[in-house]
């Protein structure tokens, strides 16, 4: 077991440069420590100046998402030993803007969320005293692996359609869609399709596959992406095929 | 928040860094190259697509065009490019009998039938599919 | 169908049927028309023996339903990988033209073969 391990990390200070550079560091190593512990031990001994995000440190909050050795992972996530010898390079996720350092911006993925809406969406809301929605274990499975996504965005840096064709909503958006739409209790599934089913939408993935490959709670969103358009295509023919009966 | 923020602004924000695109991305790490390479196997099905209207034609215009064509068929170049272009189909039916199960959930008395499960139904298919053709061509 | 929905449901139904029905069927049919008899594992076809079979309705009608599928399929997907792979998106006008354009036109050429 080595000493120390390099840590290159992509700077960006946008009030002193126009591009990023890279800058070593030299971590100490030790067995338990993962990339976001040694990006912690970079801040609180050697660089004060280094800006990235985190928060709970045990895979369940998505912020410490990051491109380390060029793949999208979660740095509290992620063993200093699985990547030895080094030096192990710490890149902000691809495919967002980088507003510093290791600090991408998240907006874009905030409003194509919003306008999948991920909330239950009903005709009429039922009032408290009716009681509470039931569900069986089974209308819970429909849709419980989609709700498990943390919006860590490494299936949006694993994306290439992403990177190439920024108005795409991407597979955590359409995987949170998906999430409401096999909700039982959910009664917005007309309203998400004029969303969901247009060029930005499902029809620019072409189930690549690397977002269901990176995402670190099994979402399968690329799944989610190839069931929903499915059901888009068939839900075109029907009304093709049977144009009455619809708004 | 106030007024929504004009997006091209957005994305092109005087301070943010985003970086280029590289156009041969694909090249950048060996999943994306493979998912390239799946892609273009739909050439080599366009290819035996336009090959099987040229032996029907062959076959429509007589026997001496139909030798020709076999001919032209059993020659070096024409071989050694259907070996590859087989390999090919194959791994386009590969890649897509994988992929399949991801689209389709079949439920079945409000389980959900496993991955595994039609994968196999999709694998079976194509054995059968396969082994129907074979005896076709064979029993001609 | 609302407006701003998109037209790609029905070409991305030709592209997925047109990939099921060539996984299923294209390397069997390869194998035993063209690199089998070339190889020397099998005999090669005689006119006399594939003509009857090449005439029958049911063989034309899936012939045709085969390369039709096939066409399509591979428009779809080239214009994506045309699209994406290469980056070409202010050409997306002309690449839908000339890939679903071939693709139609060559149905025809089929048509003309298959029943003509």
């Amino acid at each position: 077991m080595p000493e120390a391990v390099a840590i290159d990390i992509r700077r960006y200070r946008p009030e002193e440069e126009a591009e990023p550079h890279w800058q070593r560091y030299d971590v100490p190593f030790r067995r338990e420590w993962m990339v976001l512990d040694a990006l912690n031990y970079i801040k609180d001994e050697v660089d004060g100046t280094l800006a990235y995000r985190w928060s709970c440190r045990m895979g369940v909050c998505g912020s410490c998402g990051m491109m380390v050795n060029g793949q999208p992972t979660l740095t509290c996530a992620t063993y200093l030993e699985s990547l030895l010898p080094g030096p192990i390079r710490v890149e902000p996720l691809r495919g967002l803007p980088v507003i510093r350092d290791l600090v991408g911006e998240l907006s874009d993925f905030l409003a194509k969320l919003k306008r999948v809406k991920p909330w239950i969406e009903r005709e009429e809301e039922r009032p408290t005293a009716a009681g509470e929605y039931l569900q069986t274990p089974a209308e819970v499975a429909a849709y419980k692996q989609y709700a498990m996504c943390i919006n860590c965005l490494l299936c949006y840096a694993a994306c290439p359609i992403y990177e190439l064709e920024p108005e795409f909503l991407g597979p955590a958006a359409i995987a949170l869609a998906q999430r409401y739409n096999l909700d039982s209790r959910d009664e917005g599934h007309e309203e998400r399709m004029d969303v969901l089913s247009t060029h930005d939408g499902i029809w620019a993935c072409t189930f690549v596959g690397e977002c269901s490959t990176v995402c670190p709670k099994n979402v399968d969103p690329a799944g989610a992406i190839q069931r929903y358009k499915l059901e888009a295509a068939l839900d075109w023919a029907k009304s093709v095929v049977l144009p009455w009966g619809r708004q | 928040m106030g007024a929504p923020v004009n997006p091209a602004y957005r994305r092109y924000h005087p301070k943010w860094h985003r970086d280029r695109m590289p156009i041969f991305w694909w090249l950048r790490q060996l999943s994306y190259a493979r998912f390239i390479a799946r892609e273009l196997t739909s050439v080599v099905v366009a290819y035996a697509a336009v090959l099987l209207l040229v032996e029907l034609r062959a076959i429509s215009l007589g026997p001496e065009a139909f030798d020709r064509f076999t001919a032209w068929l059993r020659s070096p170049i024409p071989t050694v490019l259907h070996v590859f272009a087989l390999a090919a189909l194959i791994w386009h039916a590969l890649t897509w009998l994988h992929l399949a199960p991801r689209a389709l959930v079949v439920r079945l008395g409000g389980r959900r039938l496993p991955d595994a499960a039609v994968l196999l139904g999709h694998y079976a298919a194509w054995i059968a599919a396969s082994a129907l053709l074979l005896w076709a061509v064979l029993s001609a | 169908m609302k407006p701003h929905r998109s037209r790609e449901p029905g070409l991305w139904l030709l592209f997925s049927a047109g990939g099921t029905l060539t996984a299923l069927l294209l390397p069997m049919l390869v194998f035993v028309l063209w690199v089998a008899p070339s190889l020397g594992w099998m005999e090669p076809l005689t006119h006399a023996a594939v003509a009857p079979l090449a005439r029958h309705v049911l063989v034309r009608l899936l012939l045709f339903v085969l390369v039709t599928l096939s066409l399509y399929h591979w428009a779809h997907r080239f214009r994506y990988t045309l699209y994406d792979g290469l980056q070409l998106y202010h050409l997306n006008r002309l690449i839908a033209v000339l890939t679903y354009g071939t693709a139609t036109a060559l149905t025809a050429v089929g048509a003309f073969i298959v029943w003509g």
